[in-house]
């Protein structure tokens, strides 16, 4: 037994080490602003926000000064790699060690539901960007989640009710498999239904496939008028290329229910000419989205996103609450929230309702053919504005508790 | 009375253990990598007392976790009774696999492992109580006895640290009883343990069994401490991870798994908010590192030379 000693030692060393590298210390000093973001950075969604969001996140930071209530604004970030447990573990881990005050949780709605409840526990801000499910902002609110730039209602009451609008009545839809998929695909189908069209089948695709030939074919096969893509990202960019390698859009006209600027720009418009699509923030609107837009082209090279610029805003619209409380304290902090006009380059006269929805307007929009772009990123043009109560549905139709009715 | 050196340095690691809270240590990142190492504990029995190489460990680490997600959020049942239904089920898993596995040998059973562990992980998609991708989430953690709540990190961090000693000194009590030293001779030598008269394969299913259901331990007190159970946990990437464990802290030593799960847990905390998913690559790295460079893992390595040393010492 006595040779084991070194041995016990040693280990007892390491272990030691181990922890010790993760004695994150001593509880940041109250009242600093901590702003964390928890988001894709690396898979499917690493383009939509991923790390363009933090440099949205750092230009907010440094529009507002760099420092607020005194102090300087600290930001931390970090990949959850579309694994609840990774973003609810850190998210908790920098509430108990950094004095994290809000967090900015970027796409994935299995992840953002993982983290609202850590919000719900921990009593820290959370602003979900880029998750649509809404789920966030009904039977799972919280009274510390904000649900930023859409949701699957206002996704679908968009695209659903243009595309049946221009005569596409028999819906097919290819659906990802997870809560934000079967949310949306919910959501579009009563949309659809109550417009006077039929849904005539769906499948499940798994997060992430890369070859939906079989999926298409069941699609083609369905006898449909439009194939709904109820799908984001790396997935939406796959599956629309593939559907037109099959000559699926010869037959069936697609209909994305969830498409990003980035996405256009990686298809190309002659893939993409045509299509419509529901988005929440485009950079050619007006003057200050342009001057946004332009901004930012110059930090990164690419215009942004609708869910990049919603997180720019989204941490204006958090520091700005604070300057207004005075305060970092969660609950002082979410009643400035829900009192507060959101004006800015990104919503006009936005607000945020009691079950967390930050209401605005959204867009329908058509990508323009590659003869009718006149410049690098001119991809849209404007079919529809909804205004905010329409896209985002009457809050006597919220499910959220918190809703006194 | 004097106490053996082993039992000292045992006892100084416990002591450490006991002041994390005190040190401002983030107990929930102890108790993650308290519950691997349980888990990692439960394969080296297998592995490194059985000779018996599982791929698909997470199978009964995972199906726990879901269990006892399942039963504190739908039901509401005490914590104890919720660990006991994940781990009985588990249990029951690794009854049915290993049974059906340690019909063959090798890599044939590894394989049988790995394709039972990925009927469960479809399983675990697709049924509708464990929320699919999503997962279950925010798992209260009640309280133990009825009265001790678990709210508090650092009651957890206790409740935690109890049950990982309890697997600890179960585990050597096993690997030095008659049991234990039966496991051992069919590791090293299958006819040899057959022509002596023991009936091998009842050893393997007891051994496969003891091991599944410690790992469902691991992955319930998991799911209590994250408060959440989701498709990771099922994944055969989290089998491969407990295998990784296992061989860097060193196969065959009591310590090891749990040294092996403190190095891999450290570097996904510590990695994953600078290189994000690179995570997997570099600890593949490590993996190979360890392959080729230090087989017998770190525990296993500082014995042998600590072996060497007293050797030539004493001549």
């Amino acid at each position: 037994m006595k040779k084991l000693t070194l041995e016990m030692m040693l280990s007892a060393a390491v272990v030691a080490l181990g922890a010790l590298a993760f004695n994150g210390g001593a509880q940041a000093a109250s009242d600093q602003v901590v702003i964390g973001d928890i988001d894709d950075m690396s898979a499917v969604y690493a383009d939509v926000i991923g790390q363009g969001g933090v440099e949205a996140v750092k230009m907010a930071i440094e529009d507002f000064g760099g420092s607020a209530l005194g102090k300087p604004i600290t930001f931390l970030s970090a990949d959850h790699q579309n694994k609840p447990d990774i973003g609810a573990s850190k998210y908790r881990e920098w509430a108990d060690q950094s004095g994290l005050t809000m967090l900015l949780g970027g796409s994935n709605t299995g992840v953002s539901l993982a983290m609202a409840k850590v919000a719900a526990e921990k009593k820290v801000p959370f602003f979900a960007v880029g998750a649509a499910g809404s789920s966030l902002t009904n039977k799972d609110c919280t009274a510390y989640t904000v649900h930023y730039s859409y949701d699957t209602t206002s996704l679908a009451n968009g695209t659903a009710s243009a595309m049946v609008q221009n005569g596409g009545k028999k819906w097919f839809f290819l659906t990802a498999d997870y809560a934000f998929g079967t949310q949306l695909q919910e959501a579009a189908t009563k949309v659809v239904e109550k417009s006077g069209g039929t849904v005539v089948g769906s499948v499940r695709v798994p997060l992430g496939t890369t070859d939906f030939s079989s999926f298409l074919l069941q699609a083609q096969g369905s006898g449909g008028d439009v194939v709904g893509l109820a799908n984001a990202g790396a997935d939406f960019v796959n599956s629309l290329k593939s559907a037109n390698e099959f000559g699926i859009s010869a037959t069936m006209k697609p209909a994305a229910l969830l498409a990003f600027i980035s996405d256009i720009h990686a298809l190309g418009l002659n893939t993409a000419k045509g299509l419509y699509l529901t988005t929440g923030w485009y950079w050619d609107l007006n003057d200050t989205t342009r001057a946004f837009g332009k901004r930012y082209f110059a930090n990164t090279g690419k215009m942004p996103t609708m869910n990049q610029a919603g997180y720019y805003s989204a941490t204006l619209t958090y520091l700005n609450a604070v300057k207004a409380a005075g305060t970092t304290d969660s609950d002082k902090v979410m009643a400035e929230l829900h009192k507060a006009k959101i004006n800015d380059m990104f919503a006009k006269d936005g607000y945020i309702r009691e079950d967390g929805v930050m209401v605005h307007e959204m867009y329908v929009m058509q990508v323009k053919s590659p003869e009718e772009s006149k410049a690098p990123w001119d991809y849209y043009k404007l079919v529809k504005t909804l205004p905010g109560e329409e896209a985002f549905g009457p809050l006597s139709d919220s499910t959220c508790p918190l809703v006194k009715k | 009375m004097r106490l053996s050196s082993s039992r000292i340095v045992e006892l100084l690691l416990l002591a450490f253990a006991l002041c994390v809270p005190l040190l401002g240590i983030y107990p929930v990142f102890v108790m993650k990598l308290l519950c691997f190492g349980i888990f990692a504990a439960a394969f080296n029995l297998l592995l490194g007392f059985s000779g018996l190489l599982s791929f698909g460990h997470a199978a009964y680490f995972g199906i726990a976790a879901y269990i006892t997600a399942w039963l504190r959020v739908k039901t509401g049942l005490p914590t104890e009774l919720a660990i006991l239904a994940g781990v009985a089920t588990s249990a029951f898993a690794g009854l049915v696999i290993g049974t059906l596995a340690i019909r063959r040998q090798g890599i044939y059973f590894a394989m049988i492992t790995l394709a039972l562990a990925q009927c469960m992980y479809f399983f675990c998609l697709e049924a509708s109580f464990t929320g699919g991708e999503n997962g279950i989430q925010g798992v209260p953690r009640g309280s133990i006895l009825g009265f001790i709540g678990l709210q508090s990190d650092v009651t957890m961090y206790f409740f935690v640290l109890i049950v990982a000693v309890a697997v600890y000194a179960g585990i050597k009590q096993i690997v030095h009883s008659p049991f234990g030293q039966v496991l051992r001779a069919i590791g090293e030598n299958e006819p040899r343990a057959i022509s002596l008269g023991y009936s091998v394969n009842r050893y393997k299913v007891l051994a496969f069994v003891l091991s599944s259901t410690l790992a469902g331990l691991g992955g319930s007190l998991k799911a209590l401490v994250l408060g959440l159970a989701t498709l990771s946990d099922v994944h055969q990437s989290t089998s491969g991870e407990v295998i990784l464990m296992t061989l860097l802290g060193g196969t065959g030593t009591f310590l090891g798994p749990f040294v092996g799960a403190g190095v891999v847990v450290t570097l996904q905390e510590y990695l994953s908010d600078r290189v994000g998913a690179w995570v997997t690559v570099v600890i593949g790295a490590v993996f190979v590192a360890c392959v080729l460079a230090f087989r017998a893992g770190i525990v296993g390595e500082i014995a042998k030379r600590y072996r060497r040393e007293t050797a030539t010492s004493s001549s």
